[in-house]
């Protein structure tokens, strides 16, 4: 198959090999989960056929992928890995690694239920317990998206010097197959250009990269990745719309947003609900409701400037979360809720815990609930999320 | 009549490095430095070699460390293998610095895996017989009835044996070497260095503070720890070829046992057990290199 530059059938996995195959990674350390493994051997397949020429190494644990991620990219290789659920939760204490030793891996996480009790079912409570850990986090929604959102990815990490994830959900974007357009290598390769950085492990220049420091050194190094992550947020919207303007069609930054001109409800979520919410707020919209949709895709660093200019003034804000922290509720929900705090023209945020274990949400659930949620009041400020 | 060993320091490894006084680990690292040479990157883990190569801003080693997680340091050698390889930097060494904790314990599963991918690796093991950096537990490399931190009425099970296990990976080469040998270790690095794939050589380091040693020791039980048979010298390649390096066994265990603190609690009848086990092993030894002589 040569759908390079062409518009072809893809699932959501596919689309992430394709894409990886086109950025020319020279390490790829990755190890098999299900709902991942159709990305391992999509490249393992690429690799046979002789139509990449990455480095792919097949260790034992997905602690050990990550381990060789973080020191081939620190030896200057491009560097992508892939994974999933429990891999990823395996990998959580060198995911803080990889950000404080500045290394640019690139990463697809399939979001997908977190065991016990076992489930394989969209869920993004695996990626969303990694936020505190230094890593950007990218949530696409469609198998274009993801493909746009692995090659814009290699560009802000290598430009940061962070790890970048991106998290598309099991199944409705991992394995559904849609129209993709695969963008031609020669675009691709002027949008990005090869991996050299600034600092590698090289014998030429004997440093030593990660040994004990003093108290001043260690805190000095997290305001760096602070700085980074500021930066990492005025980069994706100018990344995005450089790639816009490569491939002739619309990417989006840290947040996109659909129909909220004049709403004054707006729903805020991630990843594949958004395609649901879409066709809920056009129903809605149909019935006169002023009603949109702002979909978060840059979850680190949060694009907390960005909501408060685009939702201050309305009236509501309903936030969707596909994950669950037990105590607190909905991830997203908390982080709107912080972000919005306290500003004038601060609009009422209700929480729902909508397709948490991978349940399905329809649009017709959703607007259901936006025509029940009623005229603002007292109870829209509510704390706590709602189980949908 | 005394012998001169045969040692060009080309300054690989600099003095304030950061050992205990008398540490013979620091001997080990000065003469694996400066055989490997410039062209190389060196792997640590927590271990007391992390210490020995000293804190941020300083480095005793003149090649670039990349210090790592406890578990991965198999892991991280293989992702800067692979990153080398794929610039056309193979000439370039990728080795080791661990301690027995991250290699028989912690990190075994890397390593098992680095193994069985063959990956170009040199990699070497500290074998202080205990998690001595952080004040002296018991590791699985921790010998039978040698007390600890963790195990202060001795250890009940045995050392593991990470020589035959790595043997039965078919692991190019393997080779057990001490800081009382140097003129022995200088030669397995050498011969490593001309062999592709995955090769680990097992240095055993008597800890001063954790075996309970006076300063001065360390080359002494070294040598002794041979001579008892307690800790053959060989080599076995591609997990078939076995080498013994020292023929034979000239010194009661006991010789070596009651030197050390850690075994003080013994009874000639437990040293009687040890000796047994001791000849045991050292017969199964001699069974596999038999075949080759």
């Amino acid at each position: 198959m040569n759908a390079a530059g062409q518009r072809t059938l893809l699932t959501g996995n596919q689309a992430v090999a394709w894409a990886v195959r086109l950025c020319r990674p020279q390490v790829i350390p990755v190890y098999p989960i299900t709902p991942q493994t159709p990305i391992l051997e999509q490249i393992s397949a690429f690799s046979a056929a002789g139509e990449m020429t990455a480095e792919i190494l097949t260790p034992e644990s997905e602690h050990s992928a990550i381990a060789a991620s973080i020191a081939a990219s620190l030896t200057g290789a491009r560097v992508f890995t892939a994974t999933s659920s429990q891999g990823l939760l395996l990998m959580h204490e060198l995911l803080h690694w990889a950000a404080g030793v500045r290394s640019a891996v690139v990463m697809c996480n399939v979001n997908r239920t977190v065991a016990s009790p076992w489930g394989f079912w969209p869920d993004q409570t695996d990626s969303l317990a990694q936020r505190d850990t230094g890593w950007i986090q990218w949530y696409t929604e469609s198998a274009q998206e993801s493909l746009d959102a692995v090659i814009m990815a290699f560009r802000l990490a290598e430009g940061v010097n962070l790890p970048v994830m991106i998290c598309h959900d099991a199944f409705y974007v991992s394995h559904a197959l849609e129209t993709v357009i695969v963008p031609g290598q020669a675009a691709v390769d002027r949008f990005l250009p090869a991996y050299s950085p600034r600092f590698n492990i090289d014998p030429a220049a004997a440093r030593s990269v990660g040994s004990n420091v003093d108290q001043t050194t260690y805190r000095r190094a997290r305001k760096d990745i602070g700085a980074a992550m500021t930066e990492a947020g005025v980069m994706t919207d100018a990344i995005a719309a450089e790639w816009s303007g490569l491939t002739g069609r619309d990417q989006h930054g840290a947040v996109e947003i659909y129909r909220c001109e004049d709403a004054e409800q707006v729903f805020v979520t991630m990843g594949s609900l958004c395609g649901t919410v879409r066709e809920a707020v056009d129903s809605l919209r149909g019935q006169g409701h002023r009603i949109g949709l702002l979909k978060v895709r840059q979850f680190r660093p949060f694009p907390g400037d960005q909501l408060r200019g685009l939702l201050r003034g309305r009236e509501r804000v309903m936030v969707l979360d596909r994950n669950y922290s037990p105590g607190n509720g909905g991830i997203l929900h908390q982080e709107a809720r912080a972000a919005l705090y306290g500003m004038q023209g601060q609009p009422a945020v209700l929480g729902y815990l909508a397709g948490v274990g991978g349940v399905n949400v329809t649009p017709a659930d959703l607007v259901r609930m936006a025509i029940e949620s009623g005229p603002v009041g007292q109870d829209d400020n509510k704390f706590t999320s709602v189980w949908l | 009549m005394a012998k001169t060993i045969e040692f060009h320091d080309e300054g690989l490894f600099h003095s304030g490095h950061a050992a205990c006084p008398g540490c013979v680990e620091a001997l080990a690292i000065r003469v694996i430095a400066n055989r490997i040479g410039r062209n190389a990157v060196a792997v640590v883990p927590p271990s007391c070699s992390a210490v020995i190569v000293g804190p941020h801003p300083n480095s005793a080693l003149d090649i670039p460390v990349y210090h790592t997680s406890l578990e991965s340091s198999a892991a991280s050698a293989s992702g800067i293998r692979r990153a080398l390889n794929a610039s056309d930097r193979r000439d370039t060494e990728v080795i080791v610095l661990a301690g027995d904790g991250g290699t028989y314990d912690i990190g075994f599963q890397a390593l098992s895996s680095a193994v069985e991918r063959n990956e170009d690796i040199l990699y070497f093991c500290f074998d202080n017989e205990g998690y001595m950096n952080t004040g002296g537990q018991k590791s699985s490399s921790t010998p039978w009835l040698a007390a600890t931190g963790s195990t202060p009425r001795g250890k009940p099970s045995k050392k593991k044996n990470l020589v035959e296990i790595l043997a039965a990976h078919g692991i190019p080469y393997v080779a057990t070497a001490t800081p009382g040998h140097l003129d022995d270790l200088g030669r397995k690095i050498d011969k490593a260095m001309t062999i592709d794939g995955m090769r680990m050589i097992i240095i055993l380091i008597p800890c001063l503070d954790g075996w309970g040693l006076a300063d001065d020791v360390g080359v002494t039980m070294a040598r002794l720890a041979v001579e008892c048979g307690i800790f053959p010298l060989y080599e076995v390649e591609q997990g078939r070829t076995y080498t013994l390096n020292r023929q034979s066994k000239t010194l009661p265990v006991g010789e070596y046992l009651k030197k050390q603190k850690r075994y003080r609690h013994l009874n000639e009848a437990q040293i009687g057990l040890i000796q047994a086990e001791v000849d045991e092993d050292w017969m199964r030894l001699l069974e596999k290199t038999g075949s080759r002589r």
